[in-house]
C-alpha cells in the first residue's frame, strides 16, 4: 500500500502529542510500517505546531509535505487553514471550531480571518466542522478536545472499533480512561 | 515485540541494553528525551549535570572507573564540552564511552544551525549517524562495543527528525558486561605534552583502522554503512546520503536509483566511495547543512552533484528533494487568505512577564540569554536586545558597561534565567565581581529548566527523578563572590519590580536582582481561579494589552479573558485604572 499521510496541527499546549501517540498505536496494530513526527520545544509554547504520521508498507520519510496529507485533523479553526496547502487535493479536512487568537491579533496588528470553514470548502477540500470543546466539556473536561477530533477521525477510516478502543486503552492513563471514552464517543457521533 | 519509540527513546534503550551504568547530561531541543527516558530505568545512574563539559567530564570519570557512560546534548552542547572531547580522543577510554549530539537544521529550536560533524572531524572521534529509531537503538549499543576495541569515545549524531520521530523498533534485554577494573596508567590519562606527543599517532593510526572497517560495511551484526544497487546500476543514478537525506531520497526516487547510505559518517571510507561511483552512472549527493560528504568524494576524484542541487541552509524534505532532482512534486489545495502567523509566546501567567514589562517600561538596555524568557524579546514586551548562547548576558553587560561607562550602566541590564545562571553565568558574574564593573544582573529565577520542558537543575532542590537534592542558594552564592546588592522580587509584584530595577540601575556597584516565582506549568503551583472582564467599566484603553498576555484579547471593543488560559496572575489588574478585572483572589470585588 501506498503511504498515508495524516497531519495533526494545532496551538502548542492544546495536547496533540497523545494523538499522535493513539494514531500510531492503532496503526502499528494494523500491521502497517508506521512513522510519527512531533516537534518539541520552543514552539511548544504558544506556537503553531503540527505532528505527521504516516503508514503504510514501508515508511521513508518521517515527515509529511505540501499536497501530500490524506487527512488533517486540526485543534484550532485557523490552524487547519495554516497548514492546507498540505491537503491532497481530495483530502479531507477534520477540524475543531475553537478560536485561539494568535499574539498579532491580540496585540491589533492582525486580524482573526473570518468565515473559514467556508472559504476552506471553497477550495474543493472536504471540510467537517466541530465544536470539540462544547463535547469535550459535555465529557467532562476541556482537555478531552483530542479524543472527541479522534473520534470524529474514526468515521473515515476502516479501522475496526475494538482496534480504536484498544489503542485507547494503551495510550490513555487509566484515570480518565472513562471520560476519554466519552469523549470519543461524543466525537464519533457528533 | 514491534513497538513505536521515538528516536531519543531508542537511545534510551540502546543505553539499557548496552548495559550502561552511568548517565549524565544537560538538557537541550532536539536531545532531551535521552536522558529523561534513560532516568526512567532503574538499572542506570542518571543526572542533570549544571552544563554539558561538566556531563562529558562525569561520562569520561565513569569510563575511567571501568563502568559504561553516556553524555547528551544538543549541538551548541557540544562547543560547550568540546575541551573535554578533543583530549578524551587522545586518552581513549576504559569501559565505553558514549556520546549523542543532536542537531537542529532547520532550527526549531536552536539559536544556530551548525553541522556537528565537524566536530568528530576536528577531534578525530568516530561517529555514527542513524536514520530512524531501530538504527539509533541499533548503533547506540554498537557504539559501546566500538568505544572499547578502538579505545575511543564515540558520537552518535541525532537530528530533529530522527530524535523525535517514532518509527518501529524491536527490543532486547540487558547486558551489562564485567566492570573494566581501574588501572593507574599515567602515560594514558595525563595529557602531559610529553604524553600527549606519543598519543597523537596513535589517534591517528586509529581513524586509518576506522575508516578500513568503514569499507568492511558490517560492525557487531550492523550495517555501518548501506550499498543498494537497483537493477542496471549503470544506467541510473547512484545516491550518496546520511540520516534522514537518505531516507528523502529514498521516498522519492524508491528502485529507480541506487544508494550509499553512510552511517559511519566519520571517518569515511574511500574504497566504498570509489566502488559505488564506478558502478552507477553519475553520483548524486544528498545531505543536510554542510557538503562534507560532498567534498570527501571530491577529494576522491569522484565527480558528483552535491551542494549545486542542494541548499546548506535549512532542513530538507521530500518535495525538496523531487523538485531538486527534477522529479513532480504533488500539488496541494490552494486557499487565497492571509493567516496571521502564531509565534511562540510566554505563557498565561508566566513567572517572566512581570520583570520585562518593567524593563520596558524603563527603557532598560536588556542583554538577554537563552531560555524561555528569550521570548522577552518579542512584541509588545520587546525588551531584550541581544542574545548569543547560555551565559553570555552576564559577560557580555560587563564589556558592555565596561566600554561605555556611568553612561550605559545606568540603564543596562543582563537578565539570565537559572539554569542558565548554573550552566555559565556564575563565570561571568565572577567576573563583573573581580574586575569591578557597576553591572546590574537580573536571575530570572522560575525554579525550572523551562524551554527545555520542565528539567530539574541544581536551584531547585530536587534532582532527574524527582527526589530531594542538593540545593544551590543563589543569594548566598552571590554575595560569597562579593555582591553587597542582592534582592529578590517577585514578578508578579509590579511596583516592587519597578523599585528594585530603579534602586540597582542607580546604587553605585552591581548588584542582582532575583526575580523569583516557580513557573506557572509546574504541577505543584497552584492556580487562582481565572479572572473575568466586567464590561460595565473596561472602557477598551488596551492598557492589558501591553503586557502581552495570550489570555486577553478584545472583542467588540472590550478586553476579554480566556477562561481556559488564565490562572489568575493578576499582573492585568495592575494595569488597569478601571478596576475592570474581577475574581482576583485577596482582592475585594
Ligand atoms: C549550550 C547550550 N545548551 C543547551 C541549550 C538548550 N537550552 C536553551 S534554553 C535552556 C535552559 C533554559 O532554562 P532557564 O535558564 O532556567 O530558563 P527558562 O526556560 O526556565 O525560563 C536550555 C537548556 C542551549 N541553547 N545551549
Amino acid at each position: 500500500m501506498k503511504t498515508k499521510n495524516i497531519m495533526i496541527v494545532g496551538v502548542g499546549g492544546q495536547g496533540s502529542l497523545l494523538a499522535s501517540k493513539l494514531l500510531g498505536q492503532l496503526l502499528l496494530s494494523q500491521g502497517y510500517d508506521v512513522k510519527v513526527s512531533e516537534v518539541h520545544g520552543m514552539s511548544q509554547r504558544g506556537g503553531s505546531v503540527v505532528t505527521y504520521v504516516r503508514y503504510g508498507d514501508e515508511v521513508n520519510s518521517p515527515v509529511i509535505d505540501k499536497g501530500e496529507a490524506d487527512y488533517i485533523i486540526s485543534f484550532e479553526l485557523m490552524e487547519a487553514a495554516r497548514w492546507i496547502s498540505f491537503l491532497k487535493k481530495d483530502g479531507q479536512i477534520v477540524t475543531n471550531t475553537q478560536q485561539i487568537d494568535p499574539m498579532p491579533v491580540i496585540m491589533g496588528a492582525a486580524e482573526y480571518p473570518d468565515g473559514l470553514v467556508e472559504k476552506m470548502k471553497a477550495t474543493g477540500a472536504k471540510v467537517d466542522a466541530i465544536d470539540c470543546l462544547s463535547l469535550a466539556n459535555e465529557a467532562g473536561s476541556s482537555k478531552a478536545v483530542n479524543l472527541v477530533l479522534m473520534g470524529r477521525l474514526s468515521h473515515y477510516f476502516d479501522a475496526p472499533e475494538e482496534a480504536w478502543q484498544a489503542a485507547i486503552d494503551a495510550t490513555v492513563p487509566a484515570k480518565f480512561l472513562e471520560l476519554n471514552k466519552k469523549a470519543f464517543a461524543l466525537g464519533k457521533n457528533a | 515485540m514491534k513497538q513505536l519509540m521515538q528516536g531519543n527513546v531508542a537511545v534510551a534503550r540502546g543505553l539499557y541494553e548496552a548495559g550502561c551504568e552511568v548517565v549524565s547530561s544537560y538538557p537541550g531541543t532536539p536531545s532531551t528525551e535521552v536522558t529523561e527516558e534513560a532516568a526512567k530505568y532503574d538499572e542506570m545512574y542518571c543526572e542533570w549535570a549544571p552544563n554539558e563539559k561538566v556531563a562529558m567530564e562525569v561520562a569520561f570519570g565513569a569510563s575511567l572507573a571501568g563502568r559504561r557512560s553516556f553524555c547528551g546534548m544538543k549541538h551548541v552542547g557540544l562547543n560547550v564540552a568540546a575541551d573535554p572531547l578533543y583530549t578524551a580522543s587522545y586518552t581513549g577510554v576504559n569501559a565505553g564511552m558514549v556520546v549523542v549530539v543532536a542537531d537542529d537544521a532547520g532550527m526549531h529550536s536552536s539559536q544556530n544551525e551548525q553541522d556537528s560533524r565537524h566536530h568528530a572531524i576536528a577531534s578525530k572521534v568516530p561517529m555514527l549517524e542513524p536514520s530512524d529509531s531501530a538504527e539509533a537503538l541499533a548503533f547506540t549499543k554498537i557504539a559501546y562495543d566500538l568505544s572499547e576495541e578502538y579505545d575511543t569515545p564515540v558520537i552518535i549524531k541525532m537530528c530533529t527528525r530522527v530524535a523525535h520521530s517514532q518509527s518501529v523498533v524491536e527490543t532486547a534485554e540487558r547486558f551489562v558486561p564485567e566492570p573494566v577494573p581501574y588501572e593507574k596508567k599515567i602515560a594514558k590519562y595525563v595529557m602531559t605534552p610529553a604524553n600527549a606527543i606519543r598519543k597523537h599517532p596513535v589517534v591517528e593510526e586509529r581513524t586509518l583502522k576506522l575508516k578500513a572497517l568503514g569499507e568492511g560495511r558490517v560492525y557487531g551484526g550492523v550495517e555501518l554503512n548501506r550499498v543498494m544497487y537497483c537493477e542496471n546500476a549503470a544506467e541510473h543514478v547512484g545516491v550518496i546520503a546520511d540520516s534522514t537525506s537518505f531516507q528523502y531520497a529514498r521516498e522519492v526516487l524508491g528502485d529507480s536509483a541506487s544508494y550509499l547510505k553512510i552511517g559511519l559518517v566519520n571517518p569515511l571510507p574511500e574504497q566504498l566511495f570509489r566502488d559505488f561511483a564506478e558502478n552507477v552512472k553519475e553520483v548524486i549527493v544528498i545531505e543536510e547543512l554542510d557538503p562534507i560528504l560532498e567534498e570527501h568524494c571530491r577529494k576522491l576524484g569522484i565527480p558528483v552533484k552535491g551542494k549545486e542541487l542542494f541548499p546548506i541552509c535549512g532542513e530538507f524534505s521530500q518535495n525538496l528533494v523531487a523538485a531538486k532532482l527534477g522529479c513532480e512534486v504533488p500539488e496541494g489545495v490552494t486557499l487565497d487568505e492571509t493567516i496571521p502567523v502564531r509565534p511562540p509566546v510566554m505563557c498565561a501567567g508566566c513567572p517572566h512577564r512581570g520583570m520585562f514589562f518593567t524593563l520596558n517600561k524603563n527603557k532598560c538596555t536588556v542583554l538577554g540569554d537563552i531560555g524561555c524568557y528569550t521570548l522577552g524579546s518579542a512584541a509588545p514586551l520587546s525588551a531584550m536586545e541581544m542574545t548569543l548562547c547560555m551565559g553570555a548576558s552576564v559577560s557580555a553587560l560587563h564589556g558592555f558597561n565596561k566600554a561605555s561607562g556611568p553612561e550605559s550602566e545606568s540603564h543596562t541590564v543582563g537578565v539570565i534565567g537559572d539554569s542558565t545562571f548554573m550552566h555559565s553565568g556564575m563565570t561571568g558574574l565572577a567576573n563583573i565581581a573581580y574586575n569591578q564593573s557597576n553591572s546590574t544582573v537580573i536571575i530570572l529565577d522560575n525554579s525550572i529548566t523551562g524551554m527545555t520542558g520542565h528539567q530539574q537543575n541544581p536551584t531547585t532542590g530536587y534532582n532527574i527523578k524527582g527526589d530531594p537534592a542538593g540545593k544551590i542558594d543563589l543569594e548566598a552564592l552571590c554575595r560569597a563572590m562579593g555582591f553587597n546588592r542582592v534582592r529578590v522580587v517577585d514578578p508578579y509584584d509590579l511596583a516592587a519590580c519597578d523599585a528594585a530595577v530603579k534602586e540597582e540601575l542607580a546604587a553605585p556597584e552591581p548588584s542582582v536582582i532575583i526575580s523569583r516565582r516557580p513557573c506557572a506549568l509546574l504541577k505543584y503551583v497552584k492556580h487562582n481561579p481565572p479572572l473575568s472582564v466586567n464590561t460595565e467599566k473596561c472602557v477598551g484603553c488596551k492598557s492589558c494589552m501591553r503586557i502581552g498576555c495570550p489570555a486577553i484579547s478584545m472583542r467588540d471593543g472590550k478586553s476579554v479573558v480566556d477562561q481556559t488560559q488564565c490562572v489568575g496572575c493578576g499582573v492585568c489588574t495592575q494595569m488597569c485604572k478601571f478596576d475592570a478585572f474581577e475574581g482576583m483572589v485577596g482582592k475585594e470585588a
